[in-house]
């Protein structure tokens, strides 16, 4: 009976042990609270990226399909010379956006930009946002295209122009197309935010980072840090799911 | 110029590659009001760029449409507003997948004609009773048949009060048994006295209801006639070997 006896002991000396690193890492000094600003400036930087992503994609991929569509029916004149500038506009963006590493540009953005500012939860934001951008911008093109040519003239036989046409048909249907990958790349800006420390912003990372620095004990702050980002991903992966089936049943 | 005519084609072009390929070899013809025009002709014949052209939804390369005496083809011309009288109906229906019934036909006339949702439902309600989809309102279009798809596209376009309708192959893409069905619907507006230019293969739709009879081939208008005369005594040799085959 004797190994028993030694398996307790060993389960109760690793559990005194952990009690002990839990204390010493989230308790004591109020240590946990690194971890919720974190999370709470986590959550700010991926929500108003989020936004700025979309709305930058939106009309980033709007124009990009415009044009792609359109401008050969143009005639020339200024309408078809802004065209043409604002394609080449959004191309230079995607490719410098998307060829250069987030860490890199959220640097640039901080140090350089943004010299002056110290508000590094904002400019972080600006520059997931902007980066994100160029990701859904992608995302929503693809979804514009793969709509029926029908849909553009049906709406346009009607009397709607080009844009009201975009609006009232062609994108709400691009949107509904799209939301699994929107989606995808909202749980990548999501964990992305994660280098924010590099600029000083207290994220989730950054907290858990700071315990682990001060506590000397690495093994609970990363866990719990993974462990926080994993929760929410699988739960916007729950609500999306949601939405999803919504979107659809409504056309059964 | 009459001035009952509504469309006017004058010689009206569509040349790709620099006019290596001829879609449309000038047409020139006449839309009067009450008419029902229906282009036949082999596939290839440009029957449907014709149509396309007649509202723009091809540029024609050449020639000009006026609409009611308003040259559209000019580029100062706001081609939206013009749109709005003509009605149309595709091939493949082209129903807004992602709206009800209702929605589909209330969505132009409350954006364009600005008019309540009250009052558009209520005008579409009334059209969809005629056609006998007025059960089917708040139904989506991936819930109806084929046959009741292009119904409801036909009534979208009424939904505008257009001048005319443009209809492109309307049938073509139906199971045979849902051809009769949306035939009646066009018959029924023809005879309300609904100015129509109909592309399509239905020869007997032609004799029925159509007041004149186009016939095109390789970008031309090659016979153009009443359907008595044009079924009975076809002129023309392409137009004889044509109708030897579809008869």
């Amino acid at each position: 009976m004797s190994w028993l006896e030694t398996i307790k002991q060993a389960i109760l000396a690793w559990f005194d042990d952990f009690k002990a690193d839990f204390i010493l890492n989230f308790i004591e000094d109020n240590r946990w609270k690194y971890l919720t600003t974190g999370l709470g400036n986590t959550l700010k930087i991926t929500m108003l990226a989020l936004i700025i992503g979309v709305a930058l994609g939106v009309i980033v991929a709007i124009v990009r399909s415009s044009h792609d569509n359109i401008v050969h029916e143009l005639r020339p004149g200024i309408g078809k010379f802004l065209l043409k500038l604002a394609n080449g506009v959004c191309k230079v963006y995607l490719t410098v956006f998307r060829g250069t590493p987030v860490v890199v540009q959220l640097m640039i953005m901080y140090y350089i930009i943004f010299a002056s500012s110290r508000n590094g939860v904002v400019v972080a934001s600006l520059a997931f946002g902007i980066n994100s951008g160029a990701y859904v911008a992608e995302i929503f093109r693809s979804g514009i295209m793969a709509i029926d040519a029908g849909q553009m003239e049906a709406g346009r036989s009607l009397g709607f122009g080009y844009v009201a046409t975009m609006r009232h048909i062609i994108l709400p249907q691009a949107f509904k197309n799209v939301l699994p990958a929107l989606a995808n790349e909202f749980i990548t800006l999501l964990k992305e935010t994660s280098v924010a420390g590099y600029v000083t912003v207290r994220d989730l990372t950054m907290g858990g980072n700071i315990i682990r620095s001060v506590t000397y004990s690495p093994f609970l702050p990363l866990f719990a840090v993974a462990l926080i980002y994993l929760a929410m991903v699988m739960f916007f992966t729950y609500l999306v799911g949601k939405l999803e089936r919504r979107l659809r049943s409504s056309e059964r | 110029m009459s001035d009952n005519v509504i469309i006017s084609a004058r010689e009206v072009k569509k040349h790709f590659r620099g006019g290596a390929i001829k879609a449309l070899d000038g047409i020139s013809t006449d839309i009067r009001k009450g008419e029902v025009v229906v282009v036949i002709g082999p596939s290839g014949s440009g029957k449907s760029t014709f149509l396309r052209c007649l509202n723009l939804l091809e540029t024609p390369t050449g020639g000009s449409i006026l609409f009611n005496g308003v040259d559209i083809t000019d580029r100062k011309v706001n081609i939206n507003v013009h749109r709005q009288k003509m009605g149309m109906v595709f091939q493949h229906f082209n129903l807004f997948p992602h709206m009800t019934i209702l929605q589909n036909m209330t969505l132009a006339p409350i954006q364009l004609l600005k008019k309540s949702k009250a009052e558009a439902e209520e005008k579409a309600m009334a059209l969809l009773e005629r056609v006998g989809l007025a059960d089917r309102a708040n139904a989506y279009p991936s819930q109806l048949s084929g046959g009741q798809k292009q119904r409801v596209a036909i009534v979208r376009a009424l939904c505008m009060e257009p001048e005319v309708m443009l209809f492109d192959e309307p049938t073509s893409a139906l199971d045979p048994e849902m051809v009769g069905e949306v035939l009646e619907v066009m018959k029924d507006l023809a005879r309300e006295g609904m100015t129509m230019v109909v592309v399509t293969h239905e020869m007997g739709f032609a004799r029925e209801v159509g007041s004149r009879v186009l016939f095109m081939d390789e970008g031309k208008l090659v016979e153009e006639n009443t359907p008595e005369a044009f079924f009975a005594n076809p002129t023309n040799e392409r137009t004889k070997l044509f109708l030897s085959k579809v008869l």
